[in-house]
């Protein structure tokens, strides 16, 4: 289409001109459209096709929450002051009435208090900031059990994990703004994680906080950043992000008449414009129901930072729970012996803070496995092929079981960050949730891989059985000769379909190269493959298709029935390799 | 001078020393022990000593088998030598003495004695031995105090226990630190004075009977403010905020979800 605009010939060039629209809306819309190209633009975009599915929406969601957010945080730079430049309150909350406080945290609460719907959009805002990154990791959680990352879309894979993280940052920036003794908590830890980073860590420290922490210019740094830096870099990504979307054109499940080669769904215009329109207000109704229902961040209960004071209940949003967690659960002794230790240098000593240091590892691995994941697997795997059909999680099992090992990693690092409320909601003793989550630390992974792993190949075995045998009717039936047997329903085409379609190769062992040598990386690659593969359920072929229908007895009729599913043949043959 | 040295020799002069010493001795006995009685008989709490017998006897009937006859204390329970009526107050008033159980900590659970009954125990251990009393009610008078610096003074010495909104906190080995929503201003008072289970003691020298009455009136303003921004999610913070959208957030979108694809054609 845009071809055809290239070569725009003189009578197209005077065409446009000879238009001459009657109605008044048709003169508005011919005026526009003759000087920014809407049709083009419509007839590009307005003809994409979406397959339709309720999980390709949390993307959605996420964009619509940072939208929202967007907007809620624009209203609340028109009263907040981020200057750590001390003032007496002396707003409207009585309790905290003639304190010096910084100038940051008055204005918080004058948001909060004295402006007109300023608490609302306060509460919209930090709703909005949990859903932006709960919808980050759900969509990201989709698209990984769903093998989407795959070739050709593992860059856009990388643009949505560098996403996530400019998420964390933009939430923890914005934590930490109201300067109050709940925030001023964070910020200590991250001052004590940069202190930590040997030799360099004070320096950086220093750096960042413009001289011995808290400082007073840390807030309208992190402010600058919060509003400008973060929000701007999230916005290109967002830009790169859906303009790769429309590029690749979206992944699809497995069903009838669907191939790698083409897309089933809905055009964009009208039907999903409308759609995606109206779910922008429902993720707005959601997030306002819960802005002006669920009090959140309620920072006039911290009061003003001051470095002494730690409160009970001090935690950081969801997002960064798992930084605090994995912190809590680190020992700072084994027996006697301190984990930290200082090695001595001519000036006097550097100390290495292992128990803040060590922590950082699991949170290193899991970052950097998940922006290299999609090159890993494929590595593994050697599959070099693209792929537009998703997976369902169960044709997948060791992906599948390895991503819930990681799940599961993740989830005790962050059910961490809870351990005091876990252990005073629930009547445990502290000490003794702690002691737990350091043995679900290491065993926790282990466990999920291969309940996963089995859990999967069970359910491909059921896929098999339900394939060929039918579903359990749950209506016994009693022969002349007396034998009882259960009646079973044979799935329907499209079932039977997405029961068949998937592939389960067999570990293809070392591959030499070029020179005709099995190099060292190959073997351990073949090891891998071996571990990917090895445990596997074969999808149901034609011929095991035909033979079990025919040696059931089925009439002439059912047996040509069965010849002509088509989902036999395009599930277990042209397309593998 | 020179007559009394003149007259030391005298034959009387022994008898009027005798007579003298006689005269301290008893004077200072006859002193001490209406002192002692004035605290056992009429304490600074005023407890009567009808209280105190009456009070003895439910100690030994409801008490006894772990803090011992004349509470001593045994392996048990410690001893109530000198803890106050305060403690008592406390313990008894918030129904966390009797125990229930052998714990962590004592439990709160509803008072098993009256406040008539409350207070002759409370009169019968400040009969034991000296200790912090209860508060004259002009320092639990909210209305006297200034929420503002009690709202300071809370966030410095009682928020890294019982969290910024005195909605309570863990401690180690399953003992934690109550919420404090709803707890009556002389058990506020007591507890900051007798420092029961794990607390410490904050005495009159640490946080002075003003500061308490400001701290008092710190949380029961905060009592009655309720959640300016709606549901509370019990004050816990970032964790029950999480919580919530990981659920009821999750929940509606998906709902929705569910809801629009469903209806494409």
């Amino acid at each position: 289409m845009s071809a055809s605009n290239e070569t725009y010939t003189e009578d197209q060039y005077l065409e446009v001109n000879k238009y001459q629209p009657k109605s008044s809306s048709g003169k508005i819309a011919n005026y526009v459209d003759t000087r920014v190209g809407g049709t083009g633009i419509v007839r590009e975009f307005g003809r994409k096709v979406f397959p339709d599915h309720w999980t390709f929406m949390f993307g959605e969601v996420a964009l619509y929450s940072f939208i929202i957010t967007v907007i809620s945080g624009a209203f609340l730079t028109f009263w907040f002051d981020p200057s750590m430049a001390t003032t007496r309150y002396s707003g409207s909350y009585a309790p905290l009435q003639g304190l010096e406080m910084s100038m940051a945290y008055a204005t918080s609460l004058e948001l909060s208090f004295d402006v007109r719907g300023g608490l609302f959009m306060r509460q919209l805002h930090h709703w909005g900031a949990l859903m932006f990154v709960l919808a980050m990791s759900v969509h990201m959680i989709r698209v990984f059990f769903t093998g989407a990352f795959r070739k050709p879309r593992e860059l856009n894979w990388v643009v949505g994990a560098t996403l996530l993280v400019l998420g964390l940052g933009a939430g923890f920036t914005g934590y930490s703004l109201p300067d109050e003794v709940l925030s001023g908590n964070g910020l200590r830890i991250i001052d004590g994680m940069l202190k930590a980073i040997p030799v360099v860590g004070t320096y950086i420290s220093f750096f960042l906080f413009g001289g011995e922490f808290p400082g007073n210019e840390v807030i309208p740094r992190l402010y600058a950043l919060h509003i400008f830096v973060i929000p701007a870099l999230i916005l290109i990504l967002i830009a790169v992000h859906l303009f790769l979307v429309v590029t690749h054109k979206h992944t699809q499940y497995p069903g009838p008449g669907r191939t790698e080669r083409n897309v089933v769904g809905y055009p964009v215009g009208p039907v999903y414009a409308a759609k995606a329109g109206g779910f922008f207000f429902i993720v707005m109704g959601v997030l306002s129901l819960l802005a002006g229902t669920f009090q959140i961040n309620a920072l006039w209960n911290y009061g003003p930072y001051d470095p002494s004071p730690v409160q009970a209940g001090t935690q950081p949003d969801w997002y960064i729970g798992w930084f605090d967690g994995v912190l809590r659960i680190m020992p700072g002794f084994i027996g006697n012996i301190p984990l930290e230790f200082v090695i001595p240098t001519p000036w006097g000593g550097n100390s290495i803070a292992t128990p803040v240091l060590v922590p950082m590892i699991p949170i290193t691995l899991l970052l950097l496995g998940v922006f290299v994941w999609p090159w890993l697997e494929n590595w593994i795997t050697g599959d070099k092929r693209e792929h537009h059909l998703l997976d369902r999680p169960r044709n997948a099992p060791t992906r599948t079981a390895f991503g819930v090992a990681m799940v599961v990693w993740y989830l005790v690092m962050w059910g961490a960050a809870s351990s005091d409320l876990m252990a005073t909601h629930f009547a445990l003793s502290l000490n003794d949730v702690i002691y737990w989550l350091r043995a679900a630390f290491f065993l926790g992974p282990i466990i999920a891989y291969l309940l996963t792993k089995r859990i999967c190949l069970a359910l491909q075995r059921k896929d098999r059985e339900v394939a060929l045998h039918g579903h359990e009717a749950g209506v016994i039936e009693v022969s002349a000769e007396g034998e009882f047997h259960e009646k079973h329903k044979l799935p329907n085409e499209h079932e039977l379909w997405t029961l068949v379609s998937y592939e389960a190769p067999a570990p293809s062992g070392p591959q030499p190269n070029a020179k005709g040598k099995i190099t060292a990386l190959e073997k351990l690659r073949a090891r891998l493959n071996r571990i990917w593969f090895e445990d596997r359920v074969e999808p149901v072929s034609r011929e095991e298709y035909l033979e079990v229908m025919r040696h059931h007895g089925h009439g002439p009729s059912a047996l040509e029935a069965a010849e002509s599913r088509q989902a036999i043949t395009a599930g277990t043959g042209s397309d593998s390799r | 001078m020179k007559a009394l040295s003149q007259k030391r020799r005298h034959p009387f002069a022994f008898v009027a020393l005798l007579l003298l010493g006689l005269l301290l001795t008893g004077g200072l006995y006859a002193a001490a022990t209406t002192v002692n009685q004035a605290q056992a008989s009429n304490t600074p709490d005023g407890f009567s000593s009808e209280q105190v017998e009456e009070g003895e006897r439910l100690f030994v009937a409801n008490c006894a088998s772990c803090h011992g006859m004349n509470a001593e204390g045994s392996d048990a329970g410690p001893s109530l030598v000198g803890v106050g009526a305060a403690s008592v107050e406390f313990q008894v008033g918030t129904g966390r003495m009797p125990m229930q159980m052998q714990g962590p900590q004592a439990q709160q659970k509803p008072p098993q004695f009256n406040e008539e009954q409350t207070s002759q125990l409370a009169a019968y251990v400040a009969s034991l031995g000296a200790g912090p009393g209860i508060p004259d009610d002009e320092w639990l008078d909210v209305d006297q105090g200034d929420p503002a610096r009690g709202g300071e003074l809370f966030r410095i010495n009682c928020a890294m226990c019982h969290n910024a909104a005195g909605a309570g906190g863990a401690l180690t080995e399953g003992k934690y630190a109550p919420s404090l929503h709803g707890v009556d201003e002389v058990h506020i008072y007591t507890a900051m004075t007798t420092g029961p289970q794990n607390m410490p003691v904050f005495n009159d020298a640490n946080i002075p009977p003003e500061d308490k009455r400001d701290i008092i009136a710190f949380l029961k303003t905060y009592e009655q403010q309720g959640s300016p921004g709606g549901f509370s999610l019990g004050f816990l913070g970032p964790v029950s905020e999480g919580l919530l959208i990981w659920t009821l957030g999750l929940a509606l979108l998906i709902g929705s979800m569910v809801w629009l694809t469903s209806r494409s054609s």
